[in-house]
C-alpha cells in the first residue's frame, strides 16, 4: 500500500504521496519575486539551494495563507525545488486510494490538483498532487 | 602536448568503457543503425585526435576501421558478424595500444596489418581467429584525475553550506562580549572557508582559454597537412565558462575547425584566382551575452554548397526528392546535420565525411545551447554557439529597491549616475519619464513603481545597455558588485520574463537576476531616435579636445576631435590598394584610407584587421589607419607650426611632444583621388549591358572607375562585367571578367555575383583592377 502524508490545507484534510514528498521543514525568510505568478510567494534558501515557495492555499484558488505560516513540503518538480506551504502536518500512514467520485465540484480548483481520495478512520482525505499545484509560467501582460 | 595526450587517454579510456554495451549490442545485431554511428563516432575521433596528436599507428589503425564503418553506413557493405568481428579487433587493439601509451610500454604491433587485412577480407574468407587479447600493463599512476561533475556540485553545495554556517556562528558570537582568542579563531576560520570557496568554485570554472589553447596548434598541423595556409584568430580567451561545457564544447569546436579548414577554406592558388588573400582567415570568438555565452567560428572560405548539400541528402536517401524540392534555402542548409551526410565527394583523412557536424549538434543541444550556420557562399561561413550561462559565475552589481535587492549582469550596464545636481533631470513625457544625462536623453524606467515593490522617485539611475537601446533603469541605491553563481530560477519564475535567474548570495538570501533586455520589454520602452537623440548644444565641448592614439609607426599622434566621424576595425579584406593609393571599403562605398608608412600599415593587416578613425567635413570622408585609440585629450592653446605634410603642429602634452595631425590635408588628398587620370575603364559588355549602364555606372563611377558600353574602343579595359548566362559564351580577351547573377543564391556558379550585391561586386573590380596588367 502507498504510504501518504497528511496535511492540512484551509480547514480541509489532504494527503501527499510519499514520493512526490523531498522532506518537511519550517521555511525561513522568504524573499519576494515582484510580478511573478500571483501563487508565488518568493523564494528561500534551504541547504544552500535556492526554494520556490508556494502559497498552497492562491494556488487553489483561496484565500492568501497568512504570512506566519512557515511549514511546508518539499517537492522537486522538472529540476526546480518548491515548498508548498501547509498549516499543519500530521502523520505519516498507508492508505489504500480510491477515485474521486464523481460529483459536480464547487470549486474546480480542488478537484483539478486531487488524484483520488483517501479514507482515514472513515474521514475522506483529498490525494492532493503536488505537480499539480507548482505554478505555472503566465504570459506577462505588458 | 603532454596534457593533451593525456586527455587523449582519459577521454579514449572513457568513451570505450561506454561503447563496451555498445559493441555487445552490435554483436548480437550487426544491423542496428545506432550502434553502427556510436562505433563510427568512435573510430571517427580517435583518428581526428591521433592525426592531431602524432600517433600513425592509431590513425592507420582507426582509418581503416572507419573506412569500412562508412561503407556499412552508406550500405556498400552489409555489416555482418565476419565485419563486425574485425571491426571488434580493432576497437580492442586500439584500447591495448592506448593504454599502452599510457603505461609507456609498446605494443606488440607486428599483427596490426592482419588485423586491417581482415576488414577488407571479412567477405571471401572465414574470419582469421580474432586476435588475442594483448594484455593490458599497468597503468601508470595519473598526475591529474577526472572528476565526477555530480561531486563537484556536492562540493560546491556542501561549500555554500559550510559559508552559511560561518556567517551565522559569526552572528550568534558578535551579539556576546567576545574573547578574542575566539574572534581570532573565527577570523581565522572565515579566512580558511573564503579560501576553500574561491579553490572549490575555480575547480568548476575553467577559462575558455582551456578549449581554446589546443587550437593554434592544431590548425597549424591540420593546415599543413592539407597543404593550405590558415591564420587563426582567438578573441575572448579570458571568458570564464563552467568546466562541464568546456568538455561538451571540445569536440565539437575540434570539428567544426577541421571542417573549416577542410571543406571551407580553399587552397592558395584557387584564392589568389578569387581575388582573396591566399591566407584563410579563421576566427574564433568568445564572449558573453546576457546569460548566454557565444561563440563565433568565421571563416573567409568556400562556404557550405547548398545545392551539392541537398543532392548529397536525396543520394543518401536522407531526404526524398520531392522533399528536397519543397525546402528553402534554410531548409537545405539545415541538412548538414543530418547524420551520414558530406558536401565532400572526396575523402580525407582529417574531417572526413562531414561527420562531425551531427554530432556536433547533439553535443551542444544536450547541454541547452543552439547552434546557427550563417552561409555566405563563395565567401565564408559563420558558426554561431550559444551555450547558457548556467552555473557560470557572472560579475553582478546589486541594487536596492524598497527592501528587497536585485542583482544586474556588470557587462550591460553603462555607467551609474547620481540623480540630483545639474547632470541629470527627470521629465515626465505623458505617462513615460525621460531622463536626461549630461544632454543625453534616454528612456527611463523607475524599478520600484514597475515591480510595485516601492514608490518615491528613485535616487540613482543604472544606465543599461540592451540591443534595442540604452535605458535609465531607476533604483533607490547601489550597493555592492559581486560575483555569484547563476542559476535558472523555477519556470513560473523565468516566465515573468523580467528575471535571468536566481542566486544565493553570502548573505544566505535569494536574489534575482534582473534581465535587462525582458525589463524594456515588458515596461514597452520605446527606443526612439528622435527621443533619445543627442542634445547637442549641451553635449558640446568648450575646450579644443583632441583624440590620443598610438600610431602604426609606434608614435603618439593626436587629431582634433571634430574632424572624426567614429572610431572602428576593419578587417584586412576591406583595405584594398591600387593605383598606389589605399582605399577602404565600407558598406560597399570606398573611401581613401591614409597612414603613415606601407610597411606598418602592411605589418597591421597581417593581423587580420587595423583599427581606423573615419574622418569627416560634413561632405567628404576619409579613414586614417592607426596602431589603437588612447583617450581624449584637451589641446594646449599653444601649438608650434609644422610644414611637415600632414602635421598641424607640435604641441607639448604632459611634458612630450606630440605631432597633431591636420585632417584638411587628408580630406584636399581625397578629393583629388577621385578625379585622378588613373580610374581604371570598366567595359559593361554581353546583353546586360543596358541595365548595367543604368544601375551600375552610377555606383561604378562613385567609386573612381570609369564606364563604357564600347567593346571596340582604343583603350583596353581592365575588367569586363558580365551577366552570368552571356558570360559562358563570351569571347575571351585580356581583360578579367566579373560575372553577375540575377538570384541572390548563387546555386549555379558560386564565383559570380549577385548583381545588387554592391559591396562584393566593388570588392571584385577593386581586386582585378589591382591585379589588372596597367
Amino acid at each position: 500500500m502507498p504510504l501518504f502524508l497528511i496535511a492540512c490545507i484551509a480547514g480541509q484534510g489532504v494527503v501527499f504521496d510519499a514520493d512526490q514528498v523531498d522532506s518537511v521543514v519550517d521555511i525561513g525568510e522568504v524573499v519576494a519575486v515582484p510580478r511573478a505568478e500571483p501563487s508565488v510567494r518568493g523564494l528561500t534558501a534551504l541547504r544552500s539551494r535556492v526554494i520556490t515557495v508556494v502559497d498552497t492555499r492562491r494556488a487553489l484558488g483561496l484565500e492568501p495563507t497568512a504570512s506566519h505560516v512557515r511549514r511546508a513540503v518539499i517537492t522537486r518538480q522538472d529540476g526546480h525545488y518548491y515548498a508548498m506551504l501547509v498549516d499543519a502536518l500530521e502523520d505519516i500512514e498507508t492508505f489504500d486510494m480510491r477515485p474521486m467520485p464523481h460529483v459536480a465540484p464547487k470549486d474546480g480548483r480542488w478537484s483539478r490538483a486531487a488524484n483520488g481520495m483517501v479514507f482515514r478512520n472513515g474521514e475522506p482525505l483529498l490525494v492532493l498532487d503536488l505537480a499539480k499545484l507548482v505554478p505555472q509560467p503566465v504570459a506577462l501582460v505588458a | 602536448m603532454d596534457d593533451l595526450l593525456q586527455e587523449f587517454i582519459a577521454e579514449t579510456r572513457e568513451t570505450l568503457e561506454a561503447l563496451s554495451s555498445e559493441i555487445v549490442a552490435w554483436e548480437a545485431a550487426p544491423g542496428d543503425r545506432a550502434r553502427l554511428d556510436a562505433i563510427f563516432r568512435f573510430v571517427h575521433t580517435v583518428k581526428g585526435s591521433c592525426g592531431f596528436l602524432d600517433l600513425p599507428r592509431l590513425a592507420k589503425l582507426s582509418h581503416a576501421a572507419e573506412d569500412v564503418l562508412a561503407a556499412a553506413r552508406d550500405g556498400k557493405r552489409m555489416p555482418d558478424t565476419a565485419l563486425v568481428d574485425a571491426v571488434l579487433a580493432i576497437v580492442d587493439r586500439i584500447g591495448a595500444v592506448v593504454e599502452g601509451i599510457a603505461a609507456d610500454v609498446v605494443v606488440d604491433d607486428s599483427d596490426d596489418d592482419a588485423l586491417i587485412a581482415a576488414l577488407t577480407r571479412v567477405e571471401e574468407v572465414a574470419v582469421p581467429a580474432p586476435a588475442a587479447r594483448v594484455a593490458v600493463a599497468p597503468r601508470a599512476a595519473p598526475r591529474s584525475i577526472r572528476l565526477n561533475v555530480d561531486l563537484l556540485d556536492r562540493m560546491m553545495s556542501g561549500m555554500s553550506d559550510m559559508v552559511l554556517a560561518r556567517n551565522e556562528l559569526a552572528r550568534r558570537l558578535r551579539d556576546d562580549v567576545l574573547d578574542p582568542r575566539v574572534e581570532a579563531a573565527l577570523d581565522q576560520l572565515s579566512l580558511t572557508v573564503a579560501d576553500m570557496r574561491d579553490t572549490v568554485t575555480r575547480t568548476r570554472m575553467q577559462k575558455i582559454d582551456g578549449l581554446f589553447s589546443a587550437l593554434p596548434r592544431m590548425v597549424r598541423d591540420t593546415a599543413a597537412e592539407l597543404g593550405k595556409a590558415v591564420s587563426l584568430r582567438i578573441e575572448g580567451s579570458d571568458v570564464d565558462l563552467d568546466r562541464e561545457m568546456i568538455e561538451m564544447m571540445r569536440d565539437p569546436l575540434v570539428h567544426i575547425i577541421r571542417n573549416a579548414i577542410d571543406h571551407g577554406i580553399e587552397s592558395p592558388a584557387r584564392r589568389r584566382s578569387l581575388g582573396k588573400p591566399p591566407t584563410g582567415q579563421i576566427c574564433v570568438t568568445a564572449r558573453q551575452s546576457g546569460n548566454q555565452i557565444l561563440i563565433e567560428i568565421e571563416d573567409d572560405g568556400a562556404g557550405i554548397d547548398v545545392a551539392r548539400i541537398a543532392a548529397k541528402a536525396i543520394e543518401n536517401d536522407v531526404r526524398s526528392v520531392a522533399e528536397v524540392a519543397g525546402m528553402s534555402p534554410a531548409e537545405k542548409l539545415k541538412l548538414v546535420f543530418e547524420p551520414g551526410l558530406s558536401s565532400r565527394d572526396t575523402v580525407s583523412s582529417v574531417s572526413g565525411r562531414g561527420v562531425g557536424m551531427d554530432v556536433v549538434r547533439a553535443n551542444i543541444e544536450h547541454v541547452g545551447g543552439r547552434i546557427a550556420l550563417d552561409n555566405r557562399p563563395g565567401r565564408g561561413l559563420v558558426i554561431t554557439i550559444q551555450v547558457p550561462l548556467t552555473l557560470s559565475i557572472m560579475s553582478t552589481l546589486i541594487v536596492a529597491v524598497a527592501d528587497q535587492r536585485f542583482a544586474i549582469a556588470r557587462q550591460a550596464i553603462e555607467e551609474i549616475v547620481k540623480v540630483r545636481g545639474e547632470q541629470v533631470r527627470i521629465d515626465p513625457v505623458g505617462d513615460i519619464r525621460v531622463a536626461t544625462v549630461r544632454g543625453r536623453r534616454l528612456p527611463m524606467l523607475p524599478l520600484g513603481s514597475f515591480l510595485e515593490i516601492g514608490q518615491g522617485d528613485p535616487s540613482t539611475l543604472v544606465i543599461v545597455s540592451t540591443r534595442d537601446g540604452d535605458y535609465a533603469l531607476g533604483v533607490d541605491d547601489v550597493l555592492d558588485t559581486e560575483e555569484v553563481v547563476v542559476k535558472p530560477a523555477a519556470p513560473a519564475v523565468m516566465g515573468s520574463g523580467l528575471y535571468a535567474g536566481q542566486t544565493l548570495p553570502d548573505s544566505g538570501l535569494p536574489m534575482l537576476l534582473l534581465d535587462s533586455g525582458g525589463l524594456a520589454q515588458a515596461a514597452g520602452l520605446r527606443f526612439q531616435r528622435d527621443i533619445i537623440a543627442a542634445d547637442e548644444t549641451a553635449a558640446q565641448e568648450t575646450a579644443n579636445p583632441a583624440l590620443l592614439f598610438d600610431d602604426l609607426d609606434g608614435a603618439r599622434r593626436a587629431i582634433p576631435l571634430g574632424a572624426i566621424d567614429r572610431v572602428e576595425k576593419a578587417t584586412a579584406e576591406a583595405v584594398h590598394r591600387s593605383g598606389g593609393r589605399t582605399r577602404l571599403i565600407v558598406d560597399g562605398a570606398t573611401m581613401p584610407l591614409h597612414h603613415v608608412e606601407s610597411a606598418a600599415l602592411d605589418d597591421a593587416l597581417a593581423h587580420g584587421e587595423v583599427e581606423v578613425l573615419r574622418l569627416t567635413d560634413g561632405e567628404t570622408e576619409c579613414a586614417y589607419a592607426i596602431g589603437g585609440a588612447l583617450e581624449i585629450i584637451h589641446l594646449p592653446a599653444e601649438i608650434a607650426p609644422a610644414t611637415n605634410g600632414p602635421v598641424l603642429g607640435i604641441a607639448v602634452w604632459e611634458g612630450r611632444a606630440l605631432e597633431i595631425l591636420d585632417p584638411l590635408v587628408f580630406f584636399l588628398d581625397s578629393g583629388v583621388a577621385d578625379t585622378g587620370p588613373v580610374a581604371p575603364l570598366c567595359l559593361l559588355d554581353g546583353a546586360g549591358a543596358a541595365w548595367m549602364d543604368r544601375f551600375l555606372r552610377p555606383v561604378l563611377e562613385a567609386h573612381g572607375y570609369r564606364c563604357t558600353l564600347s567593346p571596340e574602343g582604343e583603350e583596353a579595359p581592365s575588367v569586363r562585367l558580365m551577366m552570368e548566362e552571356d558570360a559562358v559564351a563570351a569571347v575571351p580577351s585580356g581583360a578579367p571578367v566579373v560575372r553577375l547573377r540575377r538570384d541572390r543564391e548563387g546555386l549555379a556558379d558560386p564565383d559570380s555575383i549577385y548583381r545588387y550585391d554592391r559591396s562584393a561586386l566593388i570588392a571584385a573590380l577593386a581586386g582585378h583592377a589591382r591585379r589588372g596588367g596597367r
